[in-house]
């Protein structure tokens, strides 16, 4: 397909800003505005405000919408709180990953699943058929919502100045329906960038005046606009993983050291969920005979690995990196990868980075590389 | 953008400072910079490597990928920038002065190389 990318309601605003766009998952997406390194470390120490109206908004309601997403995805949604949220994912019946997901349970009977871009189809196509059985409706919100983040230690200040909403009283992975800048949203603390922040899911037609009104706010605190580009090295820094590099669908949830995230003690549908069998397998697998693992990688030098670049250890292909990027917090060059186990434990000595036929000393880490202080 | 008119530019976007004694800096556009994003490692040719005009003779890692770096000439290197090694950054911020790269001894120069109008034209195009 050659379809023209997708602008997203701000496209007009990111232009006048001066943004180099690019194109990810069929979508014109800001990269960077200027500097992403200094956008990178305006998001640790000041704040950063993203574009994310990319991201797929599925909606499902409801008397069984949590029954519904029960069977699913690998979560326990039924047994979520109105108001909060959770990381989750949708796996195929063999257990590989289809997308990871949040969903924020918005009512007693309506969920909101958010999707990344790339696999928002492919989780519409899925949902909607896994939740034929069930007394629910599930609706494509994709038009309806841009979204708008805010990044960083001065984002609790910032959107405080410009809401009634209660902040204080919204925890990590909450969502709460609001006004900001007079402008009806859905707030959730959430975020991919390791730093403490909010999402703001409006009307695409707020999206404008929101973003203005974020900037005259945050401009003074330091905050500055943030392209795709600083969003990966903040979220590679954070050890978060990003579907088409960390997941795929040749990965179960407990291949890429998320397990935590598949309920196998889920009391509807008789426990019952898409992927339970082949997953029960892997998560076996994993406690006793894994045969690669998730790791972090730090460069001795100073040339930078990239997504497919080979791991190696005495001459030997040990592994494959599945992101790679100057990290502006270390000023290193970092990866993560998936390494054999036998070279996986952090400090495992002789492990390198094929870059281009120079094999490269690296660092074997756990993730995160970067956790921010509480 | 401006590109300095003193310069000559190669469609690699490259910049050839004018000649003197036969020796000429080397250095990469705003352009360029601009589209590579910030540059974190460079990786120069060392003095008296010989490069040839239009083949890799370096490279720049940028946040988001690694480029090559081409030799707009021919001949012998008699400097590297290692201001440059030190603090990539400088590419970004002082493209055409103290973003330089190296100095080579010219034995052969295609005969391709851009004015600063045609080079701007080429861009924008």
């Amino acid at each position: 397909m050659t379809d023209a990318p997708r602008r997203t309601a701000l496209d007009a605003l990111h232009r006048t800003l001066g943004a180099t766009m690019t194109d990810f998952a069929g979508w014109d997406m800001p990269l960077r505005y200027g500097s992403e390194r200094d956008e990178h470390i305006a998001v640790r120490t000041r704040a950063g405000l993203f574009d994310l109206s990319h991201m797929g908004e599925i909606t499902l309601t409801g008397p069984q919408a949590g029954q519904a997403l029960d069977f699913a995805l690998v979560g326990n949604l039924s047994a979520l709180a109105v108001g909060r949220a959770r990381y989750t994912m949708i796996c195929e019946a063999g257990g590989g990953i289809l997308d990871d997901l949040i969903v924020y349970r918005l009512a007693e009977q309506e969920y909101m699943v958010v999707a990344n871009a790339s696999n928002a189809q492919v989780v519409l196509d899925a949902l909607t058929e896994r939740a034929a059985g069930f007394e629910t409706e599930v609706r494509d919100d994709r038009e309806n919502y841009a979204l708008l983040a805010v990044q960083g230690p001065e984002a609790p200040g910032i959107l405080k100045s410009l809401t009634d909403a209660d902040l204080d009283g919204l925890k990590y992975y909450a969502g709460l329906p609001g006004t900001v800048a007079g402008v009806p949203a859905l707030i959730a603390r959430t975020g991919y960038t390791g730093e403490d922040g909010f999402e703001l899911f409006v009307a695409p037609g707020d999206a404008e005046r929101l973003w203005r009104a974020l900037t005259d706010a945050g401009t003074g605190a330091g905050l500055v606009p943030c392209g795709l580009s600083c969003r990966d090295t903040l979220r590679l820094e954070a050890g978060m993983p990003l579907y088409g590099h960390e997941l795929t669908t040749a990965t179960t949830p407990f291949d890429a050291g998320l397990g935590r995230v598949v309920k196998f003690d889920k009391t509807t549908n008789a426990g019952d969920f898409v992927g339970r069998e082949a997953l029960t397998a892997a998560a076996e697998r994993a406690a006793t005979n894994p045969p690669r693992k998730l790791v972090g990688l730090i460069a001795e030098g100073r040339r930078v690995p990239r997504a497919g670049f080979s791991v190696v250890a005495d001459g030997a292909v040990v592994g494959e990196v599945t992101s790679g990027a100057p990290s502006p917090t270390l000023g290193k060059p970092i990866a993560i990868a998936y390494v054999d186990a036998a070279h996986a434990a952090p400090g495992t000595k002789g492990v390198a980075v094929d870059i281009r036929g120079s094999h490269e000393p690296y660092e074997v880490v756990a993730l995160p590389f970067y956790k921010r202080e509480r | 953008m401006s590109n300095p008119q003193q310069l000559r530019f190669s469609k690699e976007h490259e910049w050839l400072s004018a000649v003197e004694d036969g020796v000429a800096t080397v250095g990469i556009t705003e352009f360029a910079a601009s589209s590579l994003g910030d540059v974190v490692f460079a990786q120069l040719p060392a003095v008296g490597d010989t490069v040839t005009a239009g083949e890799s003779c370096g490279e720049l890692e940028s946040t988001k990928s690694v480029s090559d770096l081409f030799a707009p000439v021919t001949g012998e290197v008699v400097e590297a920038n290692q201001d440059v090694v030190d603090d990539p950054s400088l590419v970004n911020s002082a493209p055409f002065e103290g973003g330089w790269l190296f100095k080579v001894k010219i034995t052969d120069e295609p005969g391709d190389l851009m004015s600063a109008d045609e080079y701007t034209a080429f861009t924008a195009g």
